[in-house]
């Protein structure tokens, strides 16, 4: 029943509309019930969302073909889980999603938080309308996914590449983390629009920006395992506009999370936190607007979009009226404390944001160039791997040891006699590995050594801290090795978080350079019978044979792998083909050594009449290291993200929502 | 199966008018509460600085992440300044007490 999915949404723009003008209105003339009933409006909004996709949803899982999306992304045949996920399969439906996690998020975030101080959030209320009204009337007026059409026999199926656990997790996660940036985002403009620019919007968003991008890395991560596993070219990650697209609000809000604690600490840089939260916002709405408007096919293809000159122009509307604000209240905004001395934590964080703003403008510009260039002189051009990586290298390796340099410095100002002190550890590990790799041959990648060199001191100063923390508390409370380490990271939860994420981005740096400085690839056409040698390994085929099953025709060659003499596996490296779709999909085969955290990757390129094969082998060390920073990059945002309820009493005694002998 | 999906859409309209009407049968207060000024929320903000950088020090202190020269050269002034905001949150507008912000 189209019609009610349809009724839903209509309900649901109106809502959003209704929370816009009431919450501006109420917000203006300051009547509590005219904002509490806007704040109502978002809530229900949510609702309204909520039905609008069980609707989709059971279409989905029904295949009702008189819906034109339900026809164009899945097929009878396709598996039930599958047919849920074609809900983000399409533009429609990812549009409808992105508006149901928009409203979840908008009215977790009024209600929530209510407390954290009545005139910010009557104005936050009315920008998360807009937010709101602007993606319900997309998937209103614009791109309907409750289009209808005479029933099809069957539908056109789901992209072969799409079925694939990690893309059913995926564009959910990297949802949950752009959408998750309105929050801060709307924060900060409500305590710009009321004038209230104290830190409570600050402290009101701080969970939604972590969550966020916990989400928007995590969801970047399970991509690239897709690509490594789905794609089948023996990367993770390619320097695709698609991919950069949520890279870059990733790095914008990562500038964020290091810059808001300048603020909170010193009371400085209130303005580049508010320019960081909106160059986060833009950046997540120009990252849905690149993937979903067709301007990466060709700007013909964006021309006849029908949502791309929308998104641009509501990207341009929000960034122009943002920075009109940001203006007009420049003198609210105004610090009154300076930076003492350039050796410093506040100044490393400073660097690090300098280098964080500087990559994503980097890769910002390598994803626009080409689109500008063909807009203006019609000629396409690519921006390659070269660049990207040269830039990576630039601002990723000095952003690497700064993670090192920043935990190691105190605020306002460090002397010289305990920098030598702190850093003599740290320096010397990172030299001593340093020469075991070049005597090891690791010297034949230089940005690869120095990532490695840089990597041991980072981590030689994380252990550290962890060790002089525990032993400092050790020495105040008397208490066991495993109890004062508890206490210590549940005292400090956001800093001891923060170095388990560093930890996480130490084990990212080395699984990046040794499968990228230190990989081997080789290929051949083999016959049966025939071999292919690799480092150690020794790879023999053995033949192919085909399987037919609910909707593909799966080709599997069986290639025998060898190393030391003895046989250790038996790998499948195949092609699916996909009838309904008319596809074909690449399916490698991956054996990981857990102790070395080595790859071998096998490719079936094709299969020939002769019964032989063009295949290729890939050896990627240390690539698995990028799997275990996934789980460890979690762990720390979880540990940082867990409430304190010492920090929240505090809190709630200094914006007087608690008598302060309770805080006793 | 249409009329049912029109009942249930119109139903969804009429509960979303409820649920969004509700607040206006609220009574109590109809203008927003008065929160304590920008000014005293700087000062406590101000005041929380000066302590937490106290603390900081005394950690990074023991940790021996700064010597006991920089310490020294750096614990009165923080003191100072939280000294200066303690007294300056007493002399100043009342103490935050516990509003009805609901």
């Amino acid at each position: 029943v189209p019609e009610l999915g349809r009724a839903a949404l209509v309900v649901c723009f109106g809502l959003a509309i209704y929370a816009v003008v009431a919450g501006f209105w109420g917000a203006h003339t300051r009547r509590r019930r005219l904002s509490r009933s806007a704040q109502n409006a978002l809530v229900a909004a949510f609702v309204a969302a909520a039905v609008a996709t069980g609707v989709l949803l059971v279409a989905l899982v029904s295949s009702d073909f008189s819906f034109t999306y339900v026809s164009a992304f899945t097929s009878r045949e396709l598996p039930l889980t599958y047919k849920l996920t074609a809900l983000w399969g399409g533009q429609e439906g990812s549009l409808l999603l992105w508006l149901l996690v928009l409203t979840g998020y908008s009215a977790a975030a009024v209600l929530l938080d209510r407390k954290a101080g009545r005139e910010l959030v009557v104005w936050v209320v009315p920008v998360l309308g807009i937010v709101a009204a602007f993606f319900s009337m997309l998937v209103v007026f614009v791109a309907s996914p409750f289009d209808t059409q005479l029933a099809a026999a069957d539908g056109r199926g789901l992209n072969p590449s799409l079925q694939s656990p990690y893309m059913q997790a995926h564009p959910p996660m990297l949802y949950l983390g752009y959408v998750g940036l309105t929050v801060p985002f709307a924060f900060a403009m409500g305590a710009l629009l009321s004038g209230r620019t104290d830190e409570r919007w600050i402290v009101a968003t701080r969970r939604w920006t972590l969550a966020a991008w916990m989400f928007l890395g995590v969801g970047q991560l399970l991509g690239a395992k897709w690509a490594y596993e789905e794609v089948g070219w023996g990367g993770y990650y390619a320097w695709d506009p698609v991919e950069n697209a949520a890279l870059m609000p990733w790095l914008a809000s990562t500038a964020f999370l290091h810059s808001v604690m300048v603020q909170e600490k010193k009371g400085m840089l209130k303005v580049w936190n508010m320019l960081l939260v909106l160059l986060a916002f833009a950046l997540s709405l120009f990252g849905t607007f690149l993937t979903r408007s067709g301007v990466l096919n060709s700007i013909h293809s964006f021309t006849e979009s029908s949502i791309g000159p929308w998104f641009l122009g509501f990207i341009c509307f929000v960034v122009a009226s943002s920075i009109l604000l940001l203006f007009a209240r420049l003198p609210l905004l105004r610090s009154k404390t300076r930076l003492e001395s350039l050796v410093s934590r506040e100044a490393t964080f400073l660097y690090n944001n300098l280098l964080l703003v500087s990559l994503c403008l980097t890769i910002l510009w390598g994803v626009t160039y080409p689109i500008l260039k063909e807009a203006i002189t019609g000629e396409s051009v690519t921006v390659g791997r070269p660049w990207y990586d040269f830039f990576l290298r630039v601002f990723g390796l000095p952003l690497l040891l700064l993670m090192g340099i920043g935990p190691l410095i105190a605020w306002r100002r460090a002397s010289l006699s305990s920098l030598k002190r702190v850093f003599f550890w740290p320096t010397a590990f990172a030299l001593v590995i340093g020469i075991v790799l070049i005597v090891a041959g690791a010297g034949s990648s230089l940005p690869g050594l120095i990532a490695y060199t840089f990597s041991a001191f980072v981590a030689a100063t994380i252990v550290l801290e962890f060790a002089r923390g525990t032993a400092a508390r050790r020495a105040l409370s008397d208490e066991t090795v495993p109890r004062a380490f508890g206490s210590l990271v549940a005292r400090n939860r956001r800093r001891y978080g923060g170095y388990v994420v560093h930890a996480a981005i130490v084990l990212l740096a080395i699984g990046i350079a040794g499968s990228s400085a230190y990989d081997t690839s080789r290929s051949a056409r083999l016959a049966p019978g025939e071999c292919l040698s690799i480092r150690d390994y020794r790879t023999c085929y053995r033949g192919v044979n085909s399987t037919r099953t609910s909707n593909a025709v799966e080709t599997r060659a069986t290639i025998d792998v060898f190393r030391g003499g003895s046989r250790i596996a038996v790998m499948h490296p195949g092609k699916n083909a996909y009838p309904v779709e008319q596809q074909v999909s690449n399916e490698v085969a991956i054996r990981s050594d857990w102790l070395t955290g080595e790859d071998l990757f096998l490719i079936t390129e094709q299969v020939n009449g002769n019964g032989t094969i063009d295949f290729k082998a890939i050896i990627n060390p240390l690539v698995n290291m990028i799997w275990l920073a996934g789980l460890v990059f979690v762990l720390g945002s979880v540990i940082t993200l867990w409430p304190d309820a010492r920090e929240e009493r505090r809190l709630a005694v200094r914006y007087g929502r608690l008598a302060p002998e309770a805080h006793a | 199966v249409l009329a049912a999906a029109l009942v249930i859409g119109a139903l969804l309209a009429v509960a979303a008018v409820w649920f969004v009407a509700r607040p206006f049968l609220d009574r109590g207060e109809e203008e927003l509460t008065v929160e304590p000024p920008q000014e005293r929320l700087a000062l406590e903000e101000e005041r929380d600085r000066a302590l937490a950088a106290l603390k900081e020090l005394e950690f990074d202190h023991r940790t021996g992440k700064i010597s006991d020269e920089d310490y020294r050269s750096m614990v009165g002034e923080l003191r100072r300044r939280a000294a200066d905001a303690l007294k300056a949150l007493d002399a100043g507008t009342p103490p935050s007490d516990v509003r009805n912000h609901g």
